[in-house]
């Protein structure tokens, strides 16, 4: 048997290294499976640093803004600047803490208007490790009752689905990316669609007529449809409509800042969702936000 | 008569690093780290490809094509595993094994000390790599991405700018 010359091996080893992930690929694509033991292991082992440097982080960040931000601020030896300063300090301080009193008011206020959906809230711990595809990961899982493709959502509007639910941690597809759909409507004329992610910041709107009228500005909301988010969820505006083949090309913002997320609520249930209707609160979210479930 | 160039001869005088015990676990582990937690706090920071940028970083140093291989695929795992389950498994290992190759090839031939030729490496490394990927999407995924896009290029220089500092730090790491 010929021997493979030491200057080759390497060449062979990649040959081989390639061969073999591309078997795992060929394998996760015929059985329609995800690797799954693997991403529970390397969750498992990430996760607790996410979570960690989710909580440590704010702590820094207040360390950093209400020690070493001061002690510059000293330097100046100015006792009014110092005073300014101190009072900028706490004006943001207070604007801080009312703005997440205002989300977790809000989150509150649309909890106690749908109580007949139980929900859960989550703190975002982390996200994609890569920008093929927008994904979070929730500092809750399924020892908190979370499973798979159960909606995610905050008081603004729809975020995701839930698409890995590991011990204490999982994963929520956000509506942005390109696998991601949701059934909803335009608010004023009911007309359906499908809205989906384009895995750019704007979501699309997918099969309506160019006869159809369809303006700038106008509100979409969840139709129901897909069964996992109930009817009249906000999930964005109409940014942008041009004509096109066969159907118009409506581009929406989202309703929810999915560049921002801190917290998030889990719609704790897969059987389809129909509520009633209640449009002064869910229709507009600004009057009514957030929650909190511990 | 030999007049090709002599690859041997031009190797003598390139050294081959070694790091601190530790270092490329460590700097592999909050390379991930971070790709997945920063996102959060500052949403542009997705741009950034740190596991590509450690992977051609040992690679380039370490000089040895077999474990900068196998150290390329090994975090192209991790991050396919990171990633949402629309990415599977051996999409970024097979685009991470094809870069620690060819980084620890060309790190065996060339000096890639010099913050130039870092830059400059850095940027082809990431067409390259995503050239893979795109390769893999089309072939094996029947998902048809495009090859070059401006969100592409400006990854690609943003992340060869900070290529440049990241290297210098890791170059702390190592043995002296």
């Amino acid at each position: 048997m010929v021997g493979i010359p030491s200057r080759h091996k390497s060449l062979v080893l990649l040959v081989g290294v390639i061969l073999l992930q591309v078997l795992l690929l060929a394998v996760q694509i015929k059985k329609d499976a995800q690797g799954r033991l693997i991403r529970v292991w390397t969750v498992g082992a990430v996760s607790p640093f996410e979570r960690a440097g989710a909580y440590g982080v704010g702590h820094i960040r207040n360390t950093w803004n209400h020690y070493f931000a001061l002690q510059n601020t000293s330097r100046d030896n100015e006792q009014l600047r110092k005073e300014n300063d101190a009072l900028k300090m706490q004006l943001a301080q207070l604007q801080g803490k009312a703005a997440e009193a205002d989300r977790l008011a809000a989150l509150l206020n649309f909890r106690k208007s749908h109580q007949e959906v139980p929900m859960l809230s989550a703190r975002v711990i982390g996200a994609s490790a890569d920008s093929a595809s927008q994904t979070i990961y929730m500092d809750r899982g399924e020892r908190d009752g979370i499973r798979k493709n159960m909606g995610v959502i905050t008081a603004d509007g729809v975020v995701g689905k839930v698409i890995e639910a590991f011990a204490n941690t999982s994963q929520v597809l956000l509506l942005t990316d390109k696998d991601s759909g949701v059934g909803a409507m335009l608010a004023d004329s009911r007309i359906q669609s499908p809205v989906g992610g384009t895995g750019e910041p704007l979501l699309a709107m997918k099969y309506v007529a160019n006869d159809d009228t369809v303006k700038a500005g106008e509100r979409v909301v969840t139709s129901g449809m897909d069964r996992i988010f109930p009817r009249d969820l906000p999930v964005g505006t109409v940014a942008e409509v041009k004509a096109g083949n066969p159907f118009k090309q409506i581009r929406i913002r989202p309703a929810a800042n999915l560049e921002r997320l801190e917290e998030v609520i889990v719609l704790l249930t897969l059987r389809p969702l129909e509520m009633k209707r209640d449009s002064a609160v869910v229709v507009a979210p600004a009057a009514a936000p957030a929650a909190v479930t511990p | 008569m030999n007049d090709g160039y002599d690859f041997h001869s031009a190797e003598t005088h390139i050294e081959v690093h070694k790091f601190r015990t530790g270092a490329i676990v460590v700097a592999t582990a909050l390379a991930l780290l971070i790709q997945a937690a920063s996102p959060i706090y500052f949403s542009k920071a997705a741009i950034l490809d740190l596991p590509l940028l450690i992977t051609i970083y040992f690679g380039l140093s370490r000089r040895n094509p077999s474990t900068g291989l196998l150290l390329g695929m090994v975090i192209g795992l991790l991050q396919d595993s990171l990633s949402g389950p629309t990415v599977p498994l051996g999409l970024y290992g097979i685009a991470k094994t094809v870069i620690g190759y060819l980084a620890s090839s060309i790190g065996a031939r060339l000096d890639t000390e010099h913050p130039a030729a870092r830059f400059a490496l850095t940027g082809l490394f990431f067409f390259v790599h995503q050239g893979v990927i795109v390769l893999t999407q089309r072939l094996l995924l029947a998902q048809p991405e495009a090859w070059l896009t401006m969100r592409l290029v400006i990854a690609a220089s943003v992340n060869a700018v900070v290529a440049i500092f990241l290297f210098h730090l890791l170059d702390r790491l190592r043995k002296r």
